[in-house]
């Protein structure tokens, strides 16, 4: 007896609590603390799953470099019109339907079919086999996320330029 | 824990994402909205990698994650660049391409 399902249900709760949180909150910028905390939690649901370099990747990027870029965003908006942005909600019933919806078809997908209970034994270095498929078979993919990555820079820089 | 409450768990997630992505006024609340169904379909690569014993779901993830991030950094630069024009940033007021 592990404590794997205490310790997945109780990051799964901490999720969702966080992620009602981000889309229910009237101020902006508790929304974003709300998201830095789902995604730590999701970097949680990683460790359980046996995938640390994804948590650490998670944790890095996500929690660390997105929260920062939207906070950042907040602020720039929030100075400039001069009002705290509290943001409002519409279409509260569509959105209800739309999501519930979604929700009931995919539970019923997910119920319908035979899915493993138990989890193989873990393998030895997830790591060591998630850098070696990367510079092997996916080595096209990878690098061209690094031109993805150069055009996304190149990009942005041009959108944040000075006015003339 | 089986692959079925790490899938459920994924599906409420990007539910309540959709939910956000509908009702939220503010573009940068819709982008929170969007991180989150992203986040979901994240939970549900890894999950599926670590029951089929292959990491291809988890290189999968790994590529998400980073367009994810230029694709955030895009979003807000646009975001940032429209207040700058328009001097504001909820959705319904951006109607430019209205004929």
């Amino acid at each position: 007896m592990s404590l794997e399902p205490i310790a997945v249900a109780a990051l799964g709760a901490v999720l969702l609590v966080s992620a009602l949180g981000v889309v229910l909150t009237k101020n902006l910028f508790h929304s974003v603390l709300y998201l830095a905390l789902s995604l730590t939690a999701t970097a949680g649901i990683f460790l359980t799953l046996a995938a640390e370099f994804l948590a650490a990747i998670q944790l890095l990027l996500y929690a660390g470099g997105v929260v920062t870029i939207v906070v950042f965003a907040i602020v720039v908006t929030e100075r400039l019109v001069g009002v705290r942005i509290t943001q409002t909600s519409r279409y509260l019933s569509t959105g209800v339907v739309v999501a519930g919806a979604v929700l009931v078809a995919v539970m019923s997908a997910i119920g319908s079919v035979r899915l493993p209970d138990r989890a193989p034994a873990p393998p030895v270095d997830v790591t060591r086999a998630i850098g070696q498929a990367l510079l092997t078979r996916y080595v096209l993919p990878f690098e061209l996320l690094g031109v993805l990555f150069l055009a996304a820079l190149l990009g942005a820089l041009y959108f944040a330029r000075p006015d003339e | 824990m089986g692959l079925a409450g790490y899938l459920s768990l994924a599906a409420a997630l990007f539910s309540i994402g959709l939910f956000g992505v509908v009702t939220r006024r503010n573009t940068i609340g819709i982008l929170l909205g969007i991180e989150l169904m992203l986040n979901a379909v994240n939970i549900n690569l890894v999950a599926f990698a670590r029951f089929n014993a292959d990491p291809a779901g988890m290189i999968f993830a790994v590529f998400t994650i980073s367009i994810t991030v230029a694709e955030v950094a895009l979003g807000l630069a646009l975001v940032i660049l429209i207040f700058r024009v328009r001097c504001t940033v909820v959705a319904d007021h951006l109607d430019i391409l209205r004929g």
